[in-house]
């Protein structure tokens, strides 16, 4: 029986630490969900002989406060679930920065191993590190790694058998001086915690000095419930913040990370590295001359957007294709075993459409991914969020929402589905969830079938320039929303921009193969059963209650009758040859069925729906058909088309070809100008599709994704009431003069 | 001179004199080793002239004006 060590793996945003889990557990990687965050709990696998070593791979973070989640995270799994050891893997090339993690989770105590990693990159750049120095000067084990090979996990294994050895597994903090002012008061407060068993069966009892000391406010909180000393210890904080202040002018936090710094840098000083200067350029440096050049730097990113966006969906067509025409033949097919009725409808209308619905996302975001993936490991997309930020900034968001804007149809015909996904890319919070909310207003491609139909219908000759205003208007409503949710629900200030350009790195095909691979995993199996069951609850909808048995026979005899009268009327008239006459049946029969198929729509639920709405949309300019097909349309917004065709009595329309569906709309009185452009309107705001929406709440949560639906809703109908109202009442004066 | 951070020019170089920020802020700022003593150098600025880019121990960093306005930098012997 082998023995079991379990070990978290941390290190800094970028320094290689996804790669070296990768290489040390292969693809067979477990997947988790971490609370209230996007990163992936991954687990995985380790056999080295007599152990099986399991590794948990933890959030990358900076340091270990608790001002984001996934350093709460990372901090509570190592407090909570106390592995055996922590494998810090530390950038090499940043080695005084990335020690600053070390050094924090020295201070729980937690054994670690020092991974340092890139050390082919400081080779190459002439640059000496002792680590066997490093590693007595610490006092842990340090081990050299270069992750992209895959070089030195065996060794890390290996140094994490051996910590699993000691007899003693006690956890040590580290004792490090944070100078004259803090030591005192420090020690003080570390006696108090221990002689109250101050929440000490947590945590070591000068790590929670420290944290007060900090002014970390989860730790503060949790202390406060738990008894009178937490008060006495933040006075005591205050204190020694008032004293500090007044003497030198700075903050006991700000104190610690001096220290902790000035420890390091006394280390790295007793031999253990030999450089040239600090600040040289390297070739990073020197290539952001161009790609981020005041020029240059733009008309680039306009070309990688530009290429991302057109390579995501002209490639992502083909696949997408064969998916809808694989589930088309299985409609199809269901259709000639099943016999007709409600089975056969809901098999094929309900089930088979629900997950072609989801499949038909897949080649999007396997592609839209790869393609992310690679751009953020290169390091490109903090150069996308460096430029930008300016701009999106004065509208509450992050530089790097350009992505998910452009990917949700900021260029027509994109997708809202990988267009939220894009979003994990964003580390502040409060942008990201205003980014997901009016990502969903751009002109995805499905919007876009419905304003060819419609511009063909009311704007015939001038489509192209209409397409261009529906573009902007989804782009600067987006951005205006953003500011307003910005300003209201989520308001507070900007998350700090403080970031790493990292230098450019070759991503490793492999650690984009898993990434992606699970981004795809993910969606299909979490977002396929919520999607069915929306799905089916559609299709519910639109079929019941059925028409009753009266009507149908209604229908039926009129479809008699008709084949009577052109039989009829073909016999007594010789110059009707017999295929003209089948032709006119045909054409005759269809439109009865049409006739019926919009009979069943309005005798539907959807349709009751849709008649009942008629005096509220009526405000905006809606008639019952138009609500029919925008209640239709939350399942796929290309559904639009064919719904209001159905409600129109036309006969099933196929996306291509909507030109006699748009003449009858032109004919109609009910679309006046001030009609159509809230129309328009409404279609570019109204809801996510059902498969953005549960997209949405995978990606924050079911409140949000909620709150996305009814508040797009209200927003867009506010705006449309708005301009029909205003444009009717200006056209009426109009006219009066 | 000390002046704040957003007053220097790309290619200038300086020393941290104060990180006068503390909460988040702060904390990012720090976390990076932006703290007192630190020597660096601005290397660019983003097509609006902000954020500013600066280079230091051995990595390559970006922030915004408003926020480089808290640190103050000491441009002399440099």
């Amino acid at each position: 029986m082998p023995k079991q060590i379990t070990v978290a793996v941390t290190g800094q945003p970028n320094c290689g630490k996804s790669t070296m889990f990768n290489a040390i557990t292969g693809a067979a990687a477990r997947v988790g969900n971490y609370p209230g965050i996007t990163v992936d709990r991954l687990e995985g696998h380790y056999s080295l002989s007599g152990y099986d070593i399991k590794l948990i791979d933890l959030p990358g973070t900076y340091s270990l406060t608790s001002y984001s989640p996934e350093e709460v995270v990372a901090r509570e799994v190592i407090i909570d679930e106390r592995p055996d050891s922590v494998i810090n893997m530390v950038d090499a090339s940043a080695l005084e920065r990335s020690l600053y993690l070390a050094i924090q989770l020295m201070e729980i105590g937690v054994p670690i191993v020092v991974g340092l990693n890139m050390m082919d990159e400081v080779r190459r750049k002439g640059v000496r590190i002792d680590s066997a120095r490093l590693s007595t000067l610490l006092g842990v084990p340090v081990v050299e790694c270069t992750a992209r090979i895959g070089a030195g996990r065996h060794e890390l294994m290996e140094a994490v058998a051996k910590l699993a050895e000691k007899p003693d597994h006690a956890w040590r903090p580290i004792a490090i001086s944070y100078g004259h002012d803090l030591d005192p008061v420090l020690l003080e407060m570390t006696q108090k915690i221990e002689e109250a068993h101050f929440m000490t069966d947590r945590y070591p009892a000068k790590w929670i000095a420290i944290k007060y000391l900090e002014a970390d406010m989860k730790l503060i909180g949790q202390g406060r419930s738990v008894g009178e000393l937490g008060r006495q210890l933040e006075a005591m904080v205050k204190r020694l913040g008032e004293h500090t202040e007044k003497t030198l002018k700075t903050y006991p936090e700000a104190i610690l990370a001096d220290y902790r710094y000035g420890f390091i840098n006394s280390l790295l000083k007793h031999g253990v590295i030999t450089r040239e200067e600090d600040l040289r350029f390297d070739i990073s440096d020197k290539l952001d001359r161009v790609v981020t050049h005041r020029f240059l730097g733009p008309v680039i990113l306009l070309g990688v957007l530009w290429i991302m966006f057109d390579v995501t969906f002209k490639l992502g067509a083909y696949p997408q294709g064969w998916i809808e025409k694989g589930f088309s033949f299985l409609g199809s097919s269901a259709a000639r075993i099943i016999p007709d009725g409600l089975v056969q409808s809901l098999v094929i209308k309900g089930i088979i459409d629900g997950v072609g619905a989801v499949l038909s996302f897949t080649p999007l975001i396997l592609i839209m991914f790869a393609m992310l993936i690679f751009l953020e490991d290169l390091g490109y997309m903090a150069r996308t969020a460096y430029m930008l930020d300016r701009i999106f900034r004065v509208f509450g968001l992050h530089g790097a929402s350009v992505m998910s804007f452009i990917m949700s149809g900021g260029i027509p015909g994109g997708c809202a589905v990988p267009g939220v996904l894009c979003t994990r890319t964003l580390k502040s919070p409060k942008e990201r969830l205003a980014t997901i909310f009016t990502a969903p207003f751009m002109v995805c491609g499905a919007k876009t079938t419905a304003y060819l139909m419609l511009t063909a219908a009311f704007f015939p000759g001038s489509a192209a320039a209409a397409m261009l205003v529906i573009v902007l208007a989804a782009w600067i409503l987006a951005l205006s929303v953003a500011r307003i949710l910005r300003w209201t629900v989520i308001r507070g200030p900007a998350t700090p921009f403080v970031m790493e350009l990292p230098p450019y790195r070759l991503p490793t095909a492999r650690g984009i193969a898993i990434h992606t691979w699970e981004r795809l995993r993910q969606f299909v199996t979490k977002a396929a059963t919520v999607i069915l069951g929306i799905s089916v609850i559609m299709w519910t909808l639109m079929t019941f209650p059925q028409l009753p048995q009266d009507q149908v026979d209604a229908f039926n005899t009129v479809r008699e009758a008709a084949k009577v009268e052109i039989d009829t009327r073909g016999a007594s008239e010789e110059s009707l040859p017999s295929d003209l006459r089948t032709d006119l049946i045909h054409k005759r029969l269809r439109e009865i069925d049409a006739r019926q198929s919009e009979t069943a729509l309005k005798y539907s639920l959807a349709g009751r729906i849709g008649i009942g709405l008629e005096p509220v949309s009526r405000l905006a300019g809606f008639p019952w058909q138009v609500n029919i097909a925008l209640l239709g349309a939350f399942a796929a917004k290309e559904v639009f088309v064919s719904s209001i065709a159905t409600a129109y009595a036309m006969e099933t329309v196929d996306g291509d070809d909507s030109s006699r569906l748009s003449e009858r709309l032109a004919a109609d009185p009910a679309y006046t100008t001030p009609a159509i452009a809230s129309l328009f309107l409404f279609i570019l705001f109204y809801a996510p599709c059902m498969v953005t929406l549960v997209t949405i709440a995978r990606e924050s949560d079911w409140k949000w994704a909620l709150f996305v639906l009814f508040g797009s809703i209200s927003f867009a109908f506010v705006l449309s009431v708005l301009v029909y109202q205003i444009g009717s009442a200006l056209s009426v004066f109009m006219v009066a003069i | 001179m000390i002046l704040p951070m957003r007053k220097m020019q790309v290619n200038q170089k300086g020393r941290i004199k104060a990180v006068n920020c503390n909460g988040e802020l702060g904390r990012r700022i720090r976390d990076m080793g932006l703290v007192p003593g630190t020597d660096f150098m601005v290397v660019g600025r983003a097509p609006l002239y902000d954020p500013v880019a600066i280079r230091l121990k051995g990595f390559t960093m970006t922030l915004r004006n408003n926020e480089a306005d808290f640190i103050a930098v000491d441009t002399d012997n440099q």
